[in-house]
C-alpha cells in the first residue's frame, strides 16, 4: 500500500517537475524571440519547414473532414427533420473546433517529431554544445525561431483548413445531398460569426506554440544516442497531442462559456 | 613563476552514484600545451566540458588567468568562454550548414566578420588546414572522417582563441592523416600563441603535441610531467597505460 502511494507520489512529483521545466524552457524561448537581434533567416527556414511542408497533409485532412461532417450531420439531423442545419454545423465545427484541433494533431505528428529528431540529433552529437562554445545561445538560435514559426504558421494553416473544410462540406452538400448552391452558401455565411473564426485562430496559435515547444524541449533534452532521439521524438508527439486536446477544452471553456 | 593560464583545483563531478572527477588539480602555463591521457570513460571529456561550462562541476574551482570563472555571473562566464576554441571528440560539425559556414560560424556570431566576407575568410582558414576551397560548399555529411576532423579543427581555430581544447583530434584516422593533424594542431598553437589542452589515446601523438602530459585515473591526476617522459615516467600506472600492458595496477571492471 505504502509502496503504491510512493509510486503515485513519485509520478506526480515527476510530472510537476517536467511541467515546470517545460514552462521555463518555453518562457526562455519566448524571451529569445523578443531579445534582439532578430534572426529572420532562421525564422524563415523554421517557417517553411513548419508551414509549407505541412500544407498537403492539413489540406487533405480538412477536405475529408468537411465532407464527412456534412454527411454525418445530414443523416443525423434527418431524424429531427433538421437537415437545413448541415451548412451551419459544418462551418461552426470546422472553424471553432476541428480546423485547429485536427491541423494541430496532424502537424504535431509531422513537425513536432521532426523538430525533436533534429534537435535530439544535435544534442547527442554535441552540436548544441558546440553552438555554446561558438558564442551562440542555443535557446536563441535553435528554439526561439521554431517557437515563433509555430505561433505564426499554424494559424495560417488553419485558415487554409477552414476554407477547404467548408468547401468539402459544400461539395458533399450540393453534389450528393441535394442542397442548392445559393441556399448552402447562404446558410454557411449568415450564421458564421467573426468570433468563431478568430477563436479558432487563437487556438491555432496556442497549439502551434505547444507543438514547437514540445518538439524543441524533448529534442533539446534528449540523451543516450539514437535510441534517446527516438524516444524524444515519441515523447514530443504524444505530449503535444495530449496538450492540444486538453488546452482545446480549456480554451473553449474560456471563449464560449460565460 | 608567472600565473598559469588555466588552473583547476579540487574539481569534482558525479553523475548520480558514479564519481567521474574526484578532485582534479591541474595547471597549464600560458603558451604551452598539455596532453591529458587516461582510459576510456575516465572523465577526460567531462573535464574539458566542465572548463567550457557545458557541465556544471559539483565542487572545485576553475581559474582562467587567475579569475575563478565559476564565481562569475552568466554574462562574464560567456565572455571568458568565448576565448576558448574547442575541437569536439566527434567533430560536432553543424550538419545543416555547409563547410564554409561551419568554419565562419564563431566570427559571424560574434559579429567580428561580415557575412559577405565570410566565404573568403573560411577559404583562408580551410587552406591553413589543407582543405581546398571547393570543399567549402559541401555539407559535413559528404566528408570523410579525416576531412571532418580538419574542418572541425578549422572551426575551432577560426576565432583565434587564446585557449584551445582538442578532444581526441586523431582518433579513428590513419597514421599518416593522424600525423598531419598533429602537425596542424602544433602549428595552430604556435601560430596563435595559444594555450592548449589535448586529449589523446595515441602515445606517439601525445609526444608530438604536448609540452607536458598528465594522466587521469579514477577521477584524479595520478601523474604530471614532461610529455617526453611518458614512456619512462617511473609511475606504474602511466607505464602500464603507455606501454599498453594488460597486467599492472590498472584493472578493468570485467576482471574483478
Ligand atoms: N551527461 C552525462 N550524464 C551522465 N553520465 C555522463 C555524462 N557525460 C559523461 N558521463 C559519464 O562519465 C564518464 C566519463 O565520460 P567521458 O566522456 O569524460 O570519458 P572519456 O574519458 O572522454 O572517455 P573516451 O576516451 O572514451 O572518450 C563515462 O562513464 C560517462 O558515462
Ligand atoms: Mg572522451
Amino acid at each position: 500500500m505504502l509502496d503504491l502511494l510512493a509510486a503515485v507520489g513519485r509520478g506526480v512529483i515527476g510530472a510537476c517537475r517536467a511541467t515546470g521545466a517545460a514552462s521555463l524552457f518555453g518562457l526562455e524561448g519566448l524571451l529569445g524571440i523578443l531579445r534582439p537581434p532578430l534572426q529572420p533567416r532562421l525564422f524563415g527556414r523554421a517557417f517553411v519547414e513548419f508551414a509549407y511542408f505541412s500544407l498537403p497533409v492539413v489540406a487533405l485532412t480538412a477536405i475529408f473532414t468537411g465532407m464527412v461532417l456534412a454527411l454525418q450531420s445530414f443523416t443525423g439531423f434527418a431524424r429531427f427533420n433538421a437537415e437545413g442545419a448541415v451548412a451551419n454545423v459544418v462551418v461552426l465545427s470546422i472553424t471553432r473546433e476541428l480546423g485547429p484541433v485536427l491541423a494541430g494533431l496532424m502537424v504535431a505528428g509531422r513537425v513536432g517529431a521532426a523538430m525533436a529528431a533534429e534537435l535530439g540529433t544535435m544534442r547527442v552529437t554535441d552540436q548544441i554544445d558546440a553552438l555554446a562554445t561558438l558564442s551562440t545561445d542555443p535557446m536563441k538560435y535553435l528554439v526561439a525561431p521554431r517557437l515563433a514559426a509555430g505561433i505564426i504558421a499554424l494559424p495560417l494553416l488553419v485558415v487554409v483548413a477552414d476554407i477547404l473544410g467548408v468547401m468539402g462540406g459544400f461539395l458533399v452538400g450540393t453534389v450528393s445531398l441535394g442542397f442548392s448552391v445559393p441556399t448552402y452558401l447562404h446558410n454557411t455565411f449568415t450564421f458564421m460569426q467573426t468570433g468563431d473564426v478568430v477563436s479558432g485562430l487563437i487556438k491555432a496559435a496556442v497549439f502551434g506554440f505547444v507543438i514547437a515547444l514540445m518538439g524543441c524541449y524533448h529534442g533539446y533534452h534528449s540523451r543516450g544516442g539514437a535510441e534517446g532521439v527516438g524516444s524524444a521524438t515519441t515523447a514530443a508527439v504524444v505530449s503535444a497531442s495530449i496538450l492540444i486536446l486538453a488546452l482545446d477544452y480549456l480554451l473553449t471553456q474560456i471563449f464560449f462559456v460565460r | 613563476m608567472s600565473e598559469p593560464r588555466i588552473r583547476l583545483r579540487g574539481l569534482r563531478k558525479s553523475f548520480g552514484e558514479k564519481r567521474v572527477l574526484d578532485g582534479v588539480d591541474l595547471e597549464v602555463a600560458a603558451g604551452t600545451s598539455l596532453v591529458v591521457i587516461g582510459g576510456s570513460g575516465s572523465g577526460k571529456s567531462v573535464l574539458l566540458k566542465c572548463v567550457l561550462g557545458l557541465i556544471e562541476p559539483d565542487a572545485g574551482t576553475i581559474e582562467i588567468d587567475g579569475v575563478d570563472i565559476l564565481a562569475l555571473d552568466a554574462r562574464a562566464r560567456r565572455a571568458a568562454r568565448a576565448a576558448i576554441g574547442m575541437l569536439f571528440q566527434n567533430g560536432a560539425l553543424f550538419d545543416s550548414l555547409p563547410v564554409w559556414e561551419n568554419v565562419a560560424f564563431g566570427p559571424l556570431a560574434r559579429r567580428t566578420l561580415a557575412r559577405r566576407d565570410a566565404r573568403a575568410f573560411a577559404a583562408r582558414i580551410l587552406a591553413s588546414v589543407g582543405i581546398a576551397d571547393s570543399v567549402g560548399t559541401l555539407y559535413p555529411s559528404a566528408l570523410s572522417g579525416g576531412m571532418q576532423k580538419r574542418v572541425a579543427l578549422a572551426r575551432a581555430i577560426a576565432g583565434e582563441p587564446a585557449i584551445l581544447f582538442f578532444d581526441e583530434p586523431t582518433t579513428g584516422l590513419d597514421p599518416i592523416v593522424g600525423a598531419i593533424i598533429d602537425q596542424l594542431v602544433v602549428d595552430c598553437v604556435k601560430r596563435l600563441g595559444s594555450t592548449a589542452i589535448a586529449i589523446t589515446h595515441d602515445m606517439a601523438s601525445a609526444r608530438r603535441i604536448g609540452d607536458r602530459a598528465a594522466m587521469l585515473h579514477h577521477g584524479r591526476i595520478v601523474w604530471d610531467g614532461p610529455a617526453a617522459r611518458l614512456f619512462d615516467s617511473g609511475n606504474a600506472i602511466v607505464d602500464q597505460f603507455t606501454h599498453g600492458r594488460s597486467e599492472g595496477p590498472i584493472t578493468m571492471e570485467l576482471r574483478r
